[in-house]
């Protein structure tokens, strides 16, 4: 009974450690952010890397879930003769919450991976020990800018994917299950207020800076070699997704009540 | 202590372990202002964990490492930051920035570091890989296109670039052929007498190593073993120091082999 609690207590005071480096890494990237100088031309590089070669993936998930959705909703609202609730049901779906999650999850896999491999090598090959010589600091250079890349991309990147979405389900209402084209648009605008579609974003611009973060904080940790920075890249996309998970949760119980 | 005898950079009692590993134990070295300093030792004794202790770029357990006089372990921040502006250092991997090109990694601390606009950083640049016996055609390159050697020298190019005070080289001429790693020694020893920098290498090599020291310590054990001019490092009646210079698999230095 002993050794079970205190094997309790140790994962418990490791959790509070992990959490509390996590904490200072953020707070020093960030501070360093502070004052000059900036790499305006290295946070234009990620949000590219970010958004724009991760629009194929994000819009084809996005697609087939606003078809899914329009499908779903209907084999279930059929049978309460309320048709005209799936063109609601679609858009409040996508830009609440499935539109964030979605894009989110698909970045961790993408881009945190990406970021974790990255910055993971450079650590193994001395090279963030060189920008440091080179009187570089390494949050500042490697840290910062995918932190902002990440919080500004995803939003972006959302709305994208809330359009794609919306689109889907039009698609499958109307060639599908045979809906009017102008009554299923007039349903999808008429109960959608501008707070769902924001509300989505701030939730975006939150798992934009957790894959980021995941992503650079695993890799600059790295130690050991190829197999560490394999195992970093692991690291920063299971831990993205389960705290995207955790935050919509968070954010959804914040934002929508 | 008067200005003349403080040393360039004055190393005492450092201790650094990883987990229950001891790896430096007590290490005590000076370095003389424009003095050429040779670090000697087995493999896997610590030497570029020294170097890297000294550079602020790990944490020793304790000790003290001054440079000019002042206390640097636990320095921090700006203050850390002006140090850096003293030294250069040739990474035993090179520790290239692959995503950049040969000659911006050569103006990296240039242009990061000190915020010299880029065309004359990159005039300097072609420079530094002029003197490593690179041609400007190879600034233009991704540091994965070149062999081993040349990724080194571009690495010294890299190191020398902002002209240091200190500079730190890790097995410079590892992995060279005799005759490029001769102009390398060249070079080395170019920096300290031309430049007057201070210089600590590190090195199996002991040609090189004859060539570019002012004096040699050998690192055993986590400790410094032996240290005098280079001189006498053919007879300092040193048995770690003999072994090593003769490379006898016999002696008093074990190395970690199991019989098959
Ligand atoms: N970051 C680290 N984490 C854990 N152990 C380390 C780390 N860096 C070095 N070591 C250990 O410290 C010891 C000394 O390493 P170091 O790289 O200084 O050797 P070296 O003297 O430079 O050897 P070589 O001549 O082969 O380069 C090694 O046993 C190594 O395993
Ligand atoms: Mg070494």
């Amino acid at each position: 009974m002993i050794t079970f609690l205190a094997s309790v207590g140790a994962i418990f005071l490791a959790f509070l450690a992990a959490t509390g480096r996590l904490f200072l890494f953020a707070a020093r990237a960030i501070l360093a952010g502070l004052t000059p100088p900036y790499y305006p031309r290295l946070v234009l590089r990620e949000i590219v890397n970010i958004g724009y070669f991760s629009l194929p993936v994000v819009g084809l998930t996005a697609l087939f879930t606003g078809m899914v959705l329009a499908l779903q909703s209907y084999s279930g609202f059929s049978r309460f003769n309320a048709e005209s609730a799936i063109a609601t049901v679609v858009v409040l779906s996508m830009t609440r919450e499935l539109g964030p999650v979605i894009a989110g999850l698909m970045v961790a896999g993408r881009v945190g991976a990406a970021m974790a491999a990255e910055i993971g090598t450079m650590r193994v090959t001395d090279q963030i020990d060189a920008l440091a010589t080179l009187s570089t600091d390494p949050l500042r250079y490697l840290v910062l800018p995918r932190l902002v890349a990440g919080l500004l991309t995803l939003p972006a990147l959302v709305l994208v994917a809330d359009v794609i979405g919306v689109f889907g389900g039009y698609l499958v209402s109307t060639y599908k299950l045979g809906f009017e084209p102008v009554a299923y648009l007039t349903h999808t605008r008429q109960f959608l207020e501008t707070m769902d579609v924001v509300d989505g974003l701030i939730k975006a611009a939150v798992f934009g800076f957790i894959v980021a973060l995941m992503g650079c904080y695993h890799g600059y940790n790295s130690r050991g070699g190829a197999e560490g920075v394999g195992q970093s890249t692991t690291y920063a996309v299971v831990s993205a997704s389960i705290l995207i998970l955790v935050f919509d949760y968070l954010l959804t119980a914040a934002l929508f009540d | 202590m008067n200005g003349a005898a403080t040393p360039k950079i004055a190393v005492r009692g450092v201790e650094k372990s990883f987990g229950a590993k001891r790896v430096l134990d007590g290490v005590d070295i000076d370095c003389a202002a424009g003095e050429s300093l040779v670090i000697i030792g087995g493999s896997g004794t610590g030497k570029s964990v020294l170097v890297k202790c000294i550079l602020g770029l790990l944490r020793p357990e304790a000790g003290s490492i001054r440079i000019d006089g002042m206390e640097t372990v636990g320095l921090g921040g700006a203050a850390r930051a002006a140090l850096m502006h003293k030294f250069g250092m040739l990474f035993q991997g090179g520790a290239l920035f692959d995503s950049l090109r040969v000659w911006e990694n050569v103006a990296f601390g240039l242009i990061q570091g000190r915020g010299m606009e880029r065309g004359k950083a990159r005039t300097i640049a072609i420079e530094k890989l002029a003197a490593v016996g690179l041609g400007p055609e190879v600034g233009m390159l991704r540091p994965a296109q070149l062999s081993g050697g040349m990724q080194k020298r571009v690495a010294l190019a890299r190191a020398i670039a902002a002209e240091p005070e200190i500079i730190f080289f890790d097995e410079p001429t590892t992995g060279l052929d005799p005759i490029m790693a001769d102009v390398i020694n060249r070079l080395i020893v170019k920096c300290v007498r031309e430049l007057g920098a201070t210089a600590i290498s590190i090195t199996h090599d002991m040609t090189s190593a004859k060539k570019i020291a002012d004096r040699i310590a050998m690192l055993h054990q986590g400790r410094i073993v032996w240290h005098g001019p280079t001189a006498d490092i053919d007879h300092s009646g040193n048995p770690f120091v003999d072994q090593f210079v003769h490379g006898r698999a016999d002696g008093p230095i074990q190395m970690e082999v199991r019989a098959a």
